[in-house]
């Protein structure tokens, strides 16, 4: 059990590791979403300080969001996701380990860069670990609801389907996310935020493997 | 006595039902909407707070409970669809999508109009209106989904899938929007409720929210014939159907 | 009965912009849905007839 989550794991580690460039698309539309803020916005610190939090978050919503296709398709088009769900194992926590995989490549990455980022914006230092915590809570749920909407638009026609779906689903993570930050920011207690984020990553960590599962079945039919 | 539940539940004998029942529903939406609206402009008085522009509720109140009651049965159908496997359950789930998204957008729209008058503003982003937006994007997403997936039976079941992460998602959406809002106070516009209503308001706006229900059947029935015809096309009865 | 004329019943207290707005646009969305589910049913069952007649899709 144990031996083919690892396997599923590792495998989906390596495979990215073969196709980089597709996993820096990532990590650099972060970055770039970024810095458009301030060429759009304009280069005023006070202004930029207040907007920074929900810029970072959003734009680690459309990041996210860009790498979900990437989490089924190919394992979709050459067969491998069938065989997955003829495997013994429950095909919930097979698609949880993709969902981790996936996690570890695309979304720490930006847990990572969020707080650098957060320093371009004057982000006062008291703010920048709570934005790196707010990330680390936050990101595994986008990659969590975003395994629903990836595994539903298998093999759909069009590609911005999955933007639909998943965005509104976004909007607490979002919330909460950013909430975390901005509560610094004005001099409160961020604990109620992460708190409430780290509910919502346990309700995603349970509700997410059961529908993506579901919606991978549906797509192999 | 042996009534068969599930006799209605084919698509072949609910066509007929459905075709017998939308007139009804039909006609119990003009008669009440008549009714509510004579209720509403005729003998409703003029509020001494927000003069007569309050009149706007006995549509936006409506809708917005429309919109909100029709995503749940919305996703009911189509987890019913899922479950029992029945397609008639799931072609409902997509008969109601277009209704409860159109009701959604008469709700903001109603909204702003009422807003602009009320609190000088056509629109705030309050917890309520951002709710209603957000669920507006669900309805979407839904019929998106839907739409983008060619098999009929796939299509349904992705789409369910979806509506029901939606219906855990809905509570969670609408605290976490509360809670923002309650947040960022300063920049908002503070909405008290409706002002204390006389009872002949209050009447006018149940009126016509059973007009706005009747319509929504009404609307779900008819376009459920087309999408039952149009998926059945291969069926024996609806062969028949057509040489008739 | 609250409305001394047609004109003060259109006027609506000075809200009528507001109120017809609403109620004018709501009615037209529903009148239009009305005749696109009415039409899309019709299209259906003729569609429906053509293959029986032809044996195949269109």
């Amino acid at each position: 059990m144990r031996d083919a989550l690892r396997a599923v794991f590792l495998r989906d580690i390596l495979q990215a590791w073969r196709r980089r460039a597709d996993w820096l698309t990532t990590f650099f539309f972060f970055i770039i979403v970024v810095s458009l803020f301030p060429l759009g916005v304009g280069p005023e610190p006070a202004i930029l300080r207040v907007i920074a939090p929900g810029i970072l978050w959003v734009a680690a919503l459309l990041a996210s969001m860009l790498a979900l296709p990437r989490m089924f398709a190919s394992d979709y088009t050459d067969g491998t996701l069938e065989q997955l769900t003829l495997a013994p194992q429950p095909l919930s926590l097979l698609v949880l380990s993709k969902i981790v995989a996936h996690w570890l490549l695309t979304g720490l990455p930006l847990v990572l860069m969020g707080p650098l980022l957060g320093l371009q914006f004057g982000m006062a230092p008291d703010m920048l670990p709570v934005l790196f915590y707010s990330l680390l809570l936050g990101t595994p749920c986008l990659s969590l609801i975003g395994a629903i909407g990836a595994g539903l638009t298998l093999g759909v026609r069009g590609s911005g389907v999955v933007a639909l779906l998943v965005l509104p689903l976004y909007i607490p993570v979002l919330i909460f996310g950013s909430g975390a930050v901005e509560a610094v920011g004005v001099g409160t207690a961020p604990g109620g935020h992460l708190s409430l984020l780290g509910a919502v990553l346990m309700i995603s960590l349970v509700v997410s493997p059961l529908a993506s599962a579901a919606a991978v079945r549906v797509a192999l039919e | 006595m042996s009534f068969n539940w599930f006799r209605y539940s084919s698509p072949q004998t609910f066509y007929p039902l459905a075709g017998r029942l939308a007139p009804f529903f039909w006609i119990a939406a003009v008669a009440l909407t008549i009714a509510g609206l004579y209720i509403g402009f005729f003998v409703a008085p003029t509020d001494f707070q927000q003069g007569d522009s309050y009149r706007i509720i006995f549509i936006h109140v409506p809708a917005a409970w429309m919109s909100m009651f029709i995503y749940v049965v919305m996703a009911g159908w189509a987890a019913a669809g899922l479950i029992f496997n029945t397609r008639l359950s799931s072609m409902m789930a997509n008969a109601l999508a277009p209704t409860g998204a159109l009701m959604t957008a008469i709700a903001l729209w109603t909204g702003a109009l009422w807003g602009r008058p009320t609190w000088g503003t056509w629109w705030v982003w309050d917890a309520r209106l951002t709710s209603e937006l957000i669920l507006l994007f669900l309805y979407v997403g839904f019929m998106a989904l839907h739409a983008s997936i060619d098999d009929p039976r796939r299509a349904d079941k992705a789409a369910a899938i979806l509506a029901i992460v939606g219906v855990v998602n809905v509570p969670i959406i609408y605290f976490s929007v509360k809670w923002w809002n309650t947040l960022h106070q300063g920049s908002s516009v503070s909405i008290t409720r409706a002002p204390s209503m006389a009872s002949t308001m209050l009447l006018g706006m149940l009126v016509m929210v059973f007009a706005f229900w009747a319509y929504s059947i009404a609307t779900a029935l008819t376009r459920v014939r087309g999408i039952i015809l149009e998926r059945e096309r291969h069926a024996a009865w609806v062969a028949q159907l057509g040489t008739e | 009965m609250q409305w001394g004329s047609v004109g003060e019943f259109i006027a609506m207290g000075g809200y009528g912009r507001y109120v017809w707005g609403a109620f004018g646009v709501t009615f037209a969305l529903m009148a239009g849905e009305v005749v696109t589910v009415v039409k899309a049913h019709r299209a259906s069952l003729r569609r429906a007839r053509l293959f029986t007649k032809r044996g195949d899709d269109r």
